[in-house]
């Protein structure tokens, strides 16, 4: 035996006494288990039921799923005990909890919108074959009898797993290994549009390329701040920073590169040019998934890193963050303006959204900070994460109502007249416009304010105004898509309003009622933002 | 005793936007008559309720209870003597224009419930505007007004319509916007020195360091300047009211951009006192050249709404010169003159607008000889066009006379060069009375009918209270005071001294 093989010989010959077992605090863990577990159990449906079968019994489980592992985490809430939990691994804290009822909320509402099969003649959204190429007769076979990809349902949970385990995760390793869970499923997601299908795969391939690419530059900075700190937990690094002298290259470099591969999550410019085309191509139930959920994880993933890990560095990465989120705010706001797809608009809307958000991230306000009465920067963005979220998805629901014979009609000009058309429909979808531009007695309105008022707390006050320049831009593509629903004439060749099945209804319903809601009485959500409180470490 | 009586008034035109609605399409004429008869109630409720503040102080009309407690909001609503006036003009308002545009909203783009149902959305949320006493309420209202005139005007207006609803819109949330980032910072001033709290007594008490009070006034009066409008910030509204219907012109002009006004008086005073004598000069600067450019632009103008428009102009800088003159006779003046510019522009828009629907046209230029034809429209006009020049004995004389006098005790040279401005509005308003109305009889005229009953019926208030209020009045100038002497009190001045003592012997 040689001696580099001694050590491993003496470990594996200890006697099992010594050997401790992890501890998982099942308890606590539970709804990511339920939803992991409810992913897997898809998994397996997938495999042995027949095929007439899987639709229906993939959805019970994912929202049996989904439910109950809502139910175990308003439970935790309830309790209201932070925790870290999993060896380290897993901080179970409130802000965590917030994320994943806000995240298995809206993903509640996004697998409704999947399981739509009335409004394209009963089929679904998704891609009969995807295997089979573009106009291909395999892929009319497909369609002529109806096949469909239902395992959607399965890599749906799995990449909500993911986001939730991203939005909790306490080192850097679970940081990307729930990066790369819920990436990899939304990237396969994203290539199965049935309609239009070559310009989805152009999308998920995109997606997947330029995802890589992020995950790489991540991974590249999670190893420099190892070798920074020496561990890999957040509060390690935190714990590095205050006590360690020297070494300042590699934090540096390690926290621009970890900020680029977060950013590029969050969608900031100028990692941000892959959310259009990812946006435009993907099936549209499925762009409304990512908008809201991906935004959500990666977003609280940001926070996470850097105010547990970098929080002591601040003044070093903050002017930095400040120049994205201005960037951010202008050039989604700027850029918007000149989009004639309506998904396309609606994917800088969301770009432009992340840039309102990074003001209150940048803004700092914390206790730690001096900032000791009124909103926090994390119960802002906690706040404001729930009012995009719930319009932004019920938005891109309306937009799978609008088609013609070759499916949805995603252009501009196509919207005309809308209004004539189907008042209610085209009342609904300006109502999210209004709110999305922040609008009073709108759910985008109460958010709006929240986070600005986090940012000015923190001293970000240029930011504001710089802020509600750019809402007055993102406002004037807003009121033209309004303009043209109701104030233009209806074309002969109008698209027509599909009549939606009991799915989209609701997740519709669900959309206008807490965007009504968090714009009248946002006080109880408001209140629950700020019981979850600060990151832990 | 308090019922809610201000919530009461805003809750029932929201009534009757429901019934409105809720009534089918095909009964259009039961719709409008439900609106009007809400309006009406609305009406005679605000009555009560100015009756009342009249006799037993604002006391028993306030109402607050907490709305939002993170962000330091309230449902706080009150009275004072500014805003119980512009409550009931609008109240007043909002029926006449209602019976005056009976049948505008036909070549609408909607239906004309939804025209009559939108006007009682404007009427609710106006008069929350005018009673909020919390900032927050305050802003939600200012920026939700936006919503149902951009509608009205987007909707059942002239060619241009749509052009103009976005202009007004776009132009209104940037200033809106700008209002938003102050108000974000008076949180965080309030935060800061403890609880926050929006309510307008609370926000009052916080001491502000000078560059903070400078930047917040700053954002509101941007705000307010936009909404008022003011030279430089004004181009929206010539488009705006020349596209509206005369009705919507009428809640536009008469109502809504008096919530700029309202609004300098209320929180540019009320919550910026140091800031708002800082920036007295250059205000005041402003409002004389809004007076004077309105007024030489409406002289040159060709179309009658735009020309209308632009007096319009002319007047609000009159109001915002009397409200920073910070003399008590200029800051009355100013109140009165919202109360009686509203009445006259009413009149004078409502009786171009059944001009125009008759004629077919808004150039000046396709008119001449109207008052051989259809003389009670050209009578009413003349009066209504002689009250807005301020004509001694109608209302509107003694409001501008009070302005200029409280102006002029304090600034003298900006009070002497306003004084042009009612030569130029003797000019304006007799040069289109002349081209439209005197002269030969044009083609196309000479058919014109003369008002009908409702037409006279809808102004025949308007012409009333401007002979009344001209000759009498006291009734406004007392509900006035109070509040004018607690905002002077406020500020921290006092009228300068009359350089020529009364002494006991001369009285």
């Amino acid at each position: 035996m040689s001696a580099v093989l001694m050590p491993l010989a003496a470990e594996i010959s200890r006697p099992l006494a010594d050997f401790v077992a992890p501890k998982i605090e099942y308890n606590e863990l539970a709804p990511l288990l339920v939803v992991f577990g409810a992913a897997c159990v898809g998994v397996l449906a997938e495999a042995f039921l027949p095929r007439s079968w899987r639709h229906l019994v993939q959805l019970a489980i994912s929202i049996l799923g989904l439910l109950v592992a809502g139910v175990l985490a308003v439970i935790l809430m309830a309790d209201n005990e932070d925790l870290i939990a999993a060896q380290g691994a897993i901080s179970v804290d409130g802000p965590a909890l917030f994320t994943w009822i806000l995240l298995l909320a809206l993903t509640l509402i996004s697998v409704l919108l999947f399981a739509e099969r009335s409004v394209d003649g009963g089929l679904s959204a998704f891609a009969g074959q995807a295997a089979a190429v573009p106009g291909s007769e395999a892929e009319r076979e497909a369609t002529a009898a109806k096949v469909e990809h239902t395992e959607v349902f399965p890599l749906t949970m799995f990449a909500v797993g993911g986001m939730m385990l991203f939005a909790s995760a306490n080192d850097l390793l679970t940081l990307f290994v729930a990066l790369e869970v819920f990436s990899l499923p939304l990237y396969l997601l994203c290539g199965l549009a049935r309609r239009r299908r070559l310009i989805s795969q152009e999308a998920a391939m995109k997606y997947f390329l330029l995802g890589a690419f992020a995950s790489a530059f991540l991974l590249y900075g999670i190893a420099l701040l190892y070798g920074y700190a020496g561990t890999m937990s957040l509060g390690g690094i935190s714990d590095a920073l205050a006590t360690q002298t020297g070494g300042d290259a590699i934090l540096l470099a390690g926290t621009g590169l970890i900020g680029v591969g977060l950013l590029f999550k969050v969608g900031a410019v100028p990692f941000h040019s892959w959310t259009p085309d990812v946006y435009q191509g993907a099936p549209t139930p499925i762009t409304g998934f990512m908008a809201a959920c991906t935004k959500i994880a990666a977003f609280i993933g940001l926070m996470r890193v850097f105010y547990v890990a970098l929080g002591g560095t601040r003044w070093d990465w903050a002017p930095m963050m400040w120049v994205v989120a201005i960037l951010t705010m202008v050039v989604g706001s700027v850029v918007a303006i000149t989009q004639t797809d309506v998904k396309r608009m609606l994917a800088y809307s969301s770009i432009a959204h992340a840039g309102f958000l990074l003001t209150a991230f940048v803004g700092l306000a914390q206790a730690g900070n001096g900032v000791l009465n009124g909103i926090t920067s994390t119960q802002a963005v906690l706040f404001y994460l729930v009012t995009y979220g719930f319009p932004t998805i019920g938005a891109f629901a309306v937009v799978t109502l609008v088609r013609d014979a070759g499916g949805e009609a995603t252009h501009l000009s196509r919207w005309a007249g809308l209004g004539k058309k189907s008042p209610l429909l085209a009342g609904i979808f300006a109502f999210f416009l209004l709110s999305f531009a922040g609008i009073p007695l709108t759910a985008g309105f109460t958010g709006k304010w929240a986070v600005f008022t986090a940012a000015w707390s923190g001293g970000a006050w240029p930011l504001v105004v710089v802020a509600v320049l750019c809402s007055l831009v993102a406002a004037f593509f807003y009121v033209r898509v309004i303009v043209l629903m109701f104030f233009s004439d209806l074309p002969a060749d109008s698209p027509d309003v599909a009549l939606p099945g009991w799915q989209t209804t609701a997740a519709v319903a669900l959309g206008l009622a807490a965007t009504v809601v968090l714009g009248l009485v946002p006080g109880p959500v408001l209140d629950l933002a700020a019981r979850a409180g600060e990151f832990i470490r | 005793m308090n019922i809610g009586w201000l919530t009461l008034t805003m809750l029932l035109p929201l009534v009757g936007v429901l019934a409105t609605m809720v009534v089918p399409k095909a009964k259009a004429l039961l719709s409008k008559q439900i609106a009007l008869g809400c309006s009406l109630l609305t009406l005679v409720l605000t009555l009560v309720i100015a009756v009342g503040y009249q006799q037993n102080g604002p006391a028993d009309y306030e109402e607050t209870h907490t709305w939002i407690e993170a962000f330091g909001a309230h449902y706080a609503v009150g009275l004072d003597g500014v805003g119980i006036v512009l409550i009931v003009l609008t109240a007043l308002l909002t029926p006449v224009v209602l019976i005056a545009s009976w049948n505008d909203a036909k070549s609408g783009r909607w239906s004309e419930k939804s025209f009559f149902a939108w006007i009682l959305g404007l009427e609710a949320l106006s008069i929350g505007v005018f009673a909020a006493t919390d900032v927050f309420l305050f802003y939600v209202l200012f920026e939700a007004t936006l919503i149902p005139m951009y509608f009205l005007i987007g909707g059942f207006g002239g060619a241009q319509r749509s052009y103009a609803a976005v202009k007004f819109l776009l132009y209104s949330l940037l200033g809106g916007l700008l209002m938003l980032a102050s108000v974000v910072g008076l949180y965080v001033v309030s935060a800061k020195a403890g609880d926050p709290s929006y309510l307008l007594s609370d926000m009052m008490k916080l001491d502000m360091s000078q560059n903070t009070e400078r930047w917040l006034f700053l954002g509101f009066f941007f705000a307010f300047a936009v909404k008022a409008p003011m030279v430089p910030f004004h181009t929206w509204l010539p488009d705006a009211a020349a596209e509206a219907t005369p009705g919507t012109s009428v809640l536009l002009v008469g109502i809504l951009d008096k919530i700029g006004t309202f609004g300098m008086i209320r929180f540019c005073l009320g919550l910026f006192p140091n800031a708002s004598e800082w920036a007295t000069p250059v205000v005041l600067v402003l409002a004389l050249i809004s007076v004077l450019y309105g007024a030489l632009v409406a002289i040159g103008q060709t179309d009658i709404k735009r020309l209308i428009a632009y007096t319009s102009i002319s007047h609000f800088g009159f109001i915002v010169m009397g409200i920073f003159a910070l003399t008590s006779q200029g800051l009355t003046g100013s109140t009165l003159y919202m109360f009686n510019h509203g009445l006259s522009t009413a009149a004078l828009f409502l009786i171009a607008g059944y001009l125009i629907s008759r004629r077919g046209s808004a150039r000046i230029a396709d008119y001449g000889g109207v008052e051989k034809v259809a003389p009670v429209l050209a009578g009413t006009f003349l009066f209504a066009g002689l009250s807005s020049l301020a004509l001694p004995g109608l209302s509107p004389f003694i409001s501008e006379f009070m302005v200029l006098a409280g102006t002029f005790s304090r600034h003298k040279v900006i009070a002497v060069i306003a004084v042009l401005g009612i030569v130029l509005a003797a000019l304006y308003i007799l040069i289109m009375y002349q081209r439209l109305m005197t002269g030969p009889v044009r083609d196309g005229i000479d058919k014109i009918k003369d008002l009908n009953f409702r037409e006279v019926f809808a102004i025949a208030p308007l012409v009333l209270l401007i002979v009344g209020f001209g000759i009498y009045p006291k009734p406004v100038v007392d509900i006035i005071k109070p509040a004018v002497e607690s905002t002077m009190q406020r500020v921290g001045v006092t009228d300068p001294a009359p350089q020529v003592p009364v002494t006991e012997g001369q009285k």
